[in-house]
């Protein structure tokens, strides 16, 4: 899987860009008793700003639950996460909402968009949720469509796209409001391997242009080429953490062949 | 964030409809029946309405209702008179008399006998003659429901339709005779007998031979006098009863609403129709909610507040239970319009329609209650779970 000599968990990234996210000893714990589950049982990890980190292993080893306590919508039991500067556990559950709204964009393996809003409205609404007047919310969605090659489809329905071209919607709506973090679940399998190869493109060139970080949990091995570091989990903990080709995949897209606009 | 609450709930038109649907159906039932319950207990106290003049009504302590008939000494119309206060006071004769009428048959009849000097407590409206023709030989008035229905003479044909009574027929009251001088329009009483007017005198000749015929005592208050100050004073001098115009129609109400099942039957269809409708919009609402956890999680995990959550299905809430109440109301009332020439009760007060919007209300709340609870403890992890 790797396409590099695996490393120790480095706490800067090569280019030397600030940590944006810093974990250590994560727990995480569901159920209690005999029941009890844990899904994180010491998790350390740093993401650079800038960088694109991909979570990597099999089903059930806390990748979604790691990647739920970095974007701040679950709490972990133990050890220490700072995101972006802050640490959720020691802010309040609204201010820890009002974070996410201003900071986190999510995109999801489902994709998530409302069915009865058109594409324009979708990609409005974390800029609704962030109090930007609608008028100009739809306005700048409409810019954002525009961007990933979809700007004549913003009064149709999602359903009326195609996985690729929802996919491209989910991330217009999770760069709209300029966050600093984007966590992305399982991005590209719902989507055949061309498609999907173009949403990570698309990923991998936002992700350079607006210097976030990008926190992409997948099964999909095709993607890994993207990834500027892969975070292998197995039961609760990071195995190794391995350099991807990422940057060589971005400077491949910024020589001109981003290929956003197909399907 | 509202409009796309709106929007969320205006597309997905199935659930939309449904939602729609319980809310009018609760809506209407509850507006409808309540109207029918307000009619028939307007129309208990119909000749109460009707008789506009009086502003007390004296009667036999024991009376409980307009119906209910003991009559007084005539002498009881003399110390009425004489209590302070008292600018007028007239007799009235109240009771049930037989008609027999022109092809053989029977029909009880009310007769109201008017006093025969000023006639106080006559019609509301005269359709044909006038009420001064009372004092002509033998004059009766009939109302005109009781004209056209049951006093109505039989056909001219086998098998043709029954001709109404009309000024210039005559009729027997009590083997006497009565000759129609007038047709009035009355408002429908909860008695479905005609109404008959006639001089106090006559009334008294026309009624069985009774040692007390004088069945109520109408009394107009000087000007500025306190009606309830007044009416203690006539009940103090008389040993009488004594009611305000207003207490006299809650009295009647009251007694239909604790001695018959009228309230029971309404009230029956009323809690059905509230319990139809909420668990229709309670349950269509909670299944719209469901339906959009994923979207509310998604909300939640993009950071919206559990406030802006919350107000986005009050608003879907609201917005679904005025236009249910808006479209419940126009149905019951277009039922009522089209009712409006049948002998249908139907009665729609501003505090009906405004009970009518508080029932919706609390159907709205608690459909609303149901689906907040379920997305405020939502735990926006959710989202991520394929």
């Amino acid at each position: 899987m790797s396409t590099a000599p695996s490393t120790p968990a480095p706490t800067v990234k090569p280019s030397g860009s600030p940590v944006a996210i810093r974990c250590r000893a994560v727990t995480k714990t569901y159920g209690a008793g005999q029941s009890a589950v844990r899904a994180l049982r010491g998790v350390d990890l740093d993401v650079h700003q800038g960088e694109l980190m991909m979570l990597v292993g099999p089903s059930g080893c806390g990748k979604t639950t790691l990647i739920s306590v970095i974007a701040g919508v679950l709490d972990r039991d133990g050890g220490e996460c700072v995101v972006l500067g802050d640490d959720f556990a020691t802010m309040r559950p609204n201010d820890v909402t009002r974070f996410r709204a201003r900071n986190v964009g999510f995109v999801f393996q489902s994709f998530n968009l409302i069915p009865t809003l058109s594409i324009a409205e979708n990609v409005a609404v974390p800029l609704l949720i962030n109090g930007v007047p609608r008028a100009q919310a739809v306005s700048r969605a409409k810019d954002m469509l525009a961007l990933v090659g979809l700007g004549d489809r913003v009064n149709d329905v999602p359903n009326r796209l195609s996985g690729g071209q929802q996919q491209r919607v989910a991330i217009s709506r999770g760069l709209v409001h300029h966050p600093r973090l984007l966590v992305c679940d399982e991005p590209t399998s719902a989507l055949d391997h061309a498609t999907g190869q173009r949403v990570m493109e698309l990923l991998r060139g936002v992700a350079l242009d607006r210097d976030l970080s990008l926190v992409v949990v997948t099964h999909d091995a095709r993607i890994f080429e993207f990834a500027d570091r892969i975070a292998e989990m197995d039961d609760g903990r990071i195995e190794r953490i391995t350099t991807g080709q990422g940057h060589r995949v971005a400077e491949s897209i910024h020589g001109g062949a981003r290929g956003v606009n197909g399907k | 964030m509202l409009s796309i609450a709106l929007k969320m709930l205006f597309r997905d038109k199935a659930k939309y409809f449904g939602i729609i649907m319980g809310v009018t159906l609760a809506s209407m039932v509850i507006t409808q029946q309540g109207a029918i319950f307000i009619g028939l207990m307007s129309r208990t106290f119909a000749p109460i309405t009707d008789m506009g003049n009086p502003d007390i009504w004296v009667m036999d302590s024991k009376v409980q209702f307009i119906d209910d008939t003991k009559p007084l000494q005539d002498t009881a119309l003399f110390r009425v008179r004489g209590v302070e206060g008292v600018a007028w006071a007239a007799p009235l004769y109240k009771g049930f008399i037989r008609a027999r009428m022109a092809d053989g048959q029977f029909q009880n009849c009310t007769v109201v006998g008017l006093e025969d000097a000023t006639l106080t407590g006559g019609p509301p409206l005269m359709l044909a003659g006038r009420l001064e023709d009372l004092r002509q030989a033998d004059a009766v008035i009939v109302d005109a429901i009781g004209a056209s229905t049951r006093l109505a003479k039989p056909p001219l044909q086998p098998g043709g339709a029954p001709r109404p009574l009309v000024v210039g027929d005559t009729m027997e009251l009590n083997d006497k005779r009565g000759v129609v001088v007038g047709i009035s329009q009355n408002t429908r009483s909860f008695q479905s007998q005609p109404t008959v007017y006639t001089t106090y005198s006559r009334a008294t000749t026309y009624a069985p031979r009774e040692r007390k015929l004088l069945t109520f005592i109408l009394v107009n208050a000087q000007p500025g006098e306190d009606l309830q100050e007044l009416c203690n004073r006539i009940s103090r001098v008389s040993g009488l009863a004594a009611y305000t115009r207003d207490q006299f129609k809650w009295k009647t109400v009251t007694y239909f609403i604790e001695n018959t099942g009228i309230p029971i039957n309404f009230g029956i269809a009323v809690t059905l129709g509230f319990v139809i409708g909420t668990v229709i919009t309670g349950f269509m609402f909670y299944s719209f909610t469901v339906d959009n956890l994923r979207y509310f999680g998604t909300l939640k995990a993009m950071g919206a507040t559990d406030r802006v959550l919350l107000s986005m299905i009050m608003l879907q809430s609201l917005v679904v239970g005025g236009i249910g109440y808006g479209l419940g109301v126009g149905l019951a009332s277009f039922f009522g319009y089209m009712s409006r020439h049948t002998a249908l009760a139907f009665r729609l007060p501003w505090q009906l329609l405004f009970a009518s919007a508080s029932a919706v209300l609390i159907i709205c709340l608690l459909s609303a209650m149901l689906s907040i609870r379920k997305v405020i403890t939502l735990e926006p992890a959710i989202v991520f779970k394929g």
